[in-house]
């Protein structure tokens, strides 16, 4: 073989970013995020707050209270450091884990509980939420952001589409499609994919013979970062650094945020232990984002046990109330359906719709 | 009045609405400053730049993502699929996306875009250019499935698809772009969509048909009238939804029906026409509802072509076997 292999030194490229270590320690002081006191704070809150909503979730799911819910616990960094960098105007497009950042982006709670319960309402985004709901086929939301980014571009807006998928999600079509529009047409896209080490049951490793998945940016010419996904410092600033060159009409940027859901992929049958030994599960938890901002906030006076109770207190609150306010809402009916399908009935819908009222009426 | 071919309709047509409304965009493989492979966009970047008329990278299900996503910011896209048989690659896109914006959103958002594409047979293509694949986005609630059969129709419906506020298919038959030409105003004009149109009228028996093969009927229509049979041709030009109604009206007067499509027998169009027919007009018929379609294979390399495509004999023939019953 005369030709040097042209990937030989590109992937020791992507290395992992990391602000805060394990311990809650600071290792990269030069990176460290412009952010308040109050913002510090209010991060550690929304990961609180989500860790809570999980363990409710997953209770209320098992008591048959909700529906379809996949565990969030393991990802708060990934998913609210990345949230925590969007303006309100940006745009969102979740995948089915991804319920917290609809939340922080505006979704009320109970709408959050009836989507989980399949109710339409449930995806109803108020006016002022800029974001689709929980995309359920992989990676059909990547080219979709790629056409939101457009948007924005023509329209003149200063603002960014942001989407997420997982490491499974990197082996679509559309992931690649989605990335490369955005990178051909400079348009202000931010895609994380946050690598949680399996879809579903397949490893990574079984995904891909890349090394990262940040790597696969480069195919597209589109910049690729790889971050601690359990260091929520690192998270934000990554995004919020590719939010500003997007905004600046330097193009998309892909982010992957290494890190591990806890629990099963859905709470519909899945075992993880089928897949996954303890030994990972420990190594993994030892990284847990709660834990060390917890720590890096306790050593700023910004935190306490107190103030960490009082917040689990008043989230279990609200859940019990956003829970009463979903089971107050009408059930849906078909002939509802019927009535957001098309912007006017089409002649057959008509003709149906007049038979599942008589049919809804009993 | 202009004469105009149906290619240079629906160039006139995206002219018109990229003209009227600013939030139209025209996009897809080639469309840009080639003008698409068929010339249907031919000098529009060239009038209306870069940013509303544009070429894509070569991939379909992006093409249809990407106008899902626009259409959440006031946009109007006007993808091109390059031949019809593409669709494949975006299917979810289409179906799984696009269709459901309302329904997955609660009717907070929609997707008003018209995905335009060729498609049609007797024109030589490789394969999976030619396949009729309407019956298969007819299926799809949240569509709409337009196909014209002419050019001054082709304005019109293109014209009212793009203003539509939901997700149209309008497919264009390679085989009527450049036939004929007709007398196409150059002022705007719309045609409702889901609205039937008599192109014929007659009292003994009907003909359900759309694209290309309402030019079949017409010419089995003039054989049929050598012999004293008098065939009313009606031209769905909406697929979905049907103008039952017409429909309907034509078969209580003729008492018998014929529906034509060039795609495979098997489910479909034809198929779903005939059943309503017989759901509404039973007491009315005095024979089976028959159909004139391509057999139940995939349309095939362009040597069988001839054979498969259903023709107007062919129409002739159940026509006769209808009033025979």
């Amino acid at each position: 073989m005369s030709f040097k292999n042209p990937l030989e030194g590109i992937e020791e490229k992507f290395e992992m970013i990391q602000i805060l270590d394990e311990d809650g320690q600071v290792v990269d002081e030069d990176n460290v995020p412009d952010l308040s006191d109050d913002d510090l704070v209010e991060l550690m809150r929304r990961m609180v707050y989500t860790r809570v909503l999980d363990q409710r979730s997953i209770a209320l799911n098992r008591q048959g209270r909700l529906g379809f819910y996949a565990p969030t616990a393991g990802q708060e960094a990934s998913q609210l450091g990345s949230h925590f960098a969007m303006e309100k105007e940006d745009f969102l497009l979740p995948a089915y884990r991804d319920v917290p950042q609809l939340i922080f982006h505006g979704l009320p709670l109970y709408q959050a509980f009836l989507f989980s319960r399949g109710h339409y309402h449930g995806n109803q985004m108020p006016e002022d939420v800029n974001a689709v709901s929980p995309q359920i086929i992989i990676g059909a939301q990547i080219t979709q952001a790629a056409g939101v980014a457009y948007g924005f571009k023509h329209n003149g807006k200063k603002n960014v589409a942001l989407t997420y998928t997982g490491d499974g999600g990197a082996s679509q079509g559309d992931f690649y499609e989605g990335i490369n529009f955005a990178g051909a047409y400079k348009a202000p896209a931010i895609f994380v994919v946050q690598n949680n080490q399996f879809a579903i049951s397949v490893p990574v490793e079984k995904q891909s013979a890349a090394n990262t998945i940040a790597q696969k940016a480069a195919a597209a010419g589109v910049p690729g970062y790889l971050v601690d996904g359990m260091d929520v410092l690192a998270v934000y600033k990554i995004v919020k650094e590719a939010r500003d060159r997007a905004v600046n009409g330097e193009g998309p940027t892909l982010i992957e945020t290494m890190t591990y859901r806890y629990g099963p992929h859905t709470m519909a049958g899945d075992d993880p232990t089928r897949y996954r030994t303890d030994d990972m599960d420990d190594k993994w938890e030892k990284r847990d984002p709660l834990v060390r901002f917890r720590k890096y906030l306790e050593g700023k006076d910004l935190w306490s046990e107190e103030k960490e109770n009082e917040i689990v207190e008043t989230t279990k609150e609200e859940i019990k109330e956003a829970i009463k306010k979903a089971d107050k809402q009408d059930k849906q009916k078909v002939t509802d359906l019927m009535s957001i399908m098309y912007d006017e009935l089409p002649q057959n819908l008509e003709e149906q719709m007049e038979e599942y009222k008589e049919k809804e009426s009993k | 009045m202009a004469q105009m071919t149906m290619i240079q309709a629906i160039t006139n047509a995206l002219h018109t609405e990229l003209k009227n409304d600013e939030n139209v965009l025209v996009f897809g493989e080639d469309v840009g400053q080639n003008g698409g492979v068929f010339r249907a966009t031919e000098g529009l970047q060239e009038e209306f730049g870069e940013e509303r008329v544009f070429d894509t990278p070569l991939a379909e299900s992006g093409i249809i993502g990407l106008a899902v996503g626009m259409s959440t910011q006031g946009l109007r896209p006007v993808p091109e699929i390059q031949f019809f048989g593409f669709v494949f690659e975006a299917m979810d896109a289409v179906s799984g996306q696009a269709a459901r914006m309302r329904y997955r959103s609660g009717g907070r958002w929609h997707a008003p875009m018209t995905i335009r594409s060729p498609f049609g047979g007797g024109v030589h293509t490789p394969e999976l250019h030619a396949d009729s694949l309407e019956g298969l986005m007819a299926q799809q609630p949240g569509l709409k499935v337009v196909i014209p059969s002419n050019p001054y129709d082709a304005k019109g419906l293109l014209i009212q698809s793009i203003r539509d506020n939901d997700p149209v298919i309008f497919l264009e038959h390679m085989k009527l772009y450049r036939s004929f030409r007709e007398e196409v105003p150059e002022e705007e004009y719309t045609i409702d969509l889901g609205k039937a149109n008599v192109k014929r009228e007659g009292s003994d028996i009907t003909f359900v048909a759309y694209g290309a093969m309402v030019h079949a009927a017409l010419k089995a229509a003039d054989e049929l009238k050598e012999e004293g049979i008098e065939a009313e041709v009606i031209d769905l030009r909406t697929v979905a939804p049907v103008d039952i109604d017409t429909i309907i009206e034509s078969v209580e007067k003729t008492n018998r029906a014929v529906v034509i499509q060039e795609a495979q027998k098997q489910a479909g169009i034809a198929a779903s026409i005939v059943s309503e027919i017989q759901e509404r007009a039973i007491l009315h018929l005095e024979a089976p509802v028959l159909r004139v379609t391509a057999p139940d294979t995939v349309y095939p390399f362009s040597e069988a072509e001839e054979v498969w495509l259903p023709n107007h004999k062919d129409i002739v023939e159940k026509a006769k076997q209808s009033i025979n019953f």
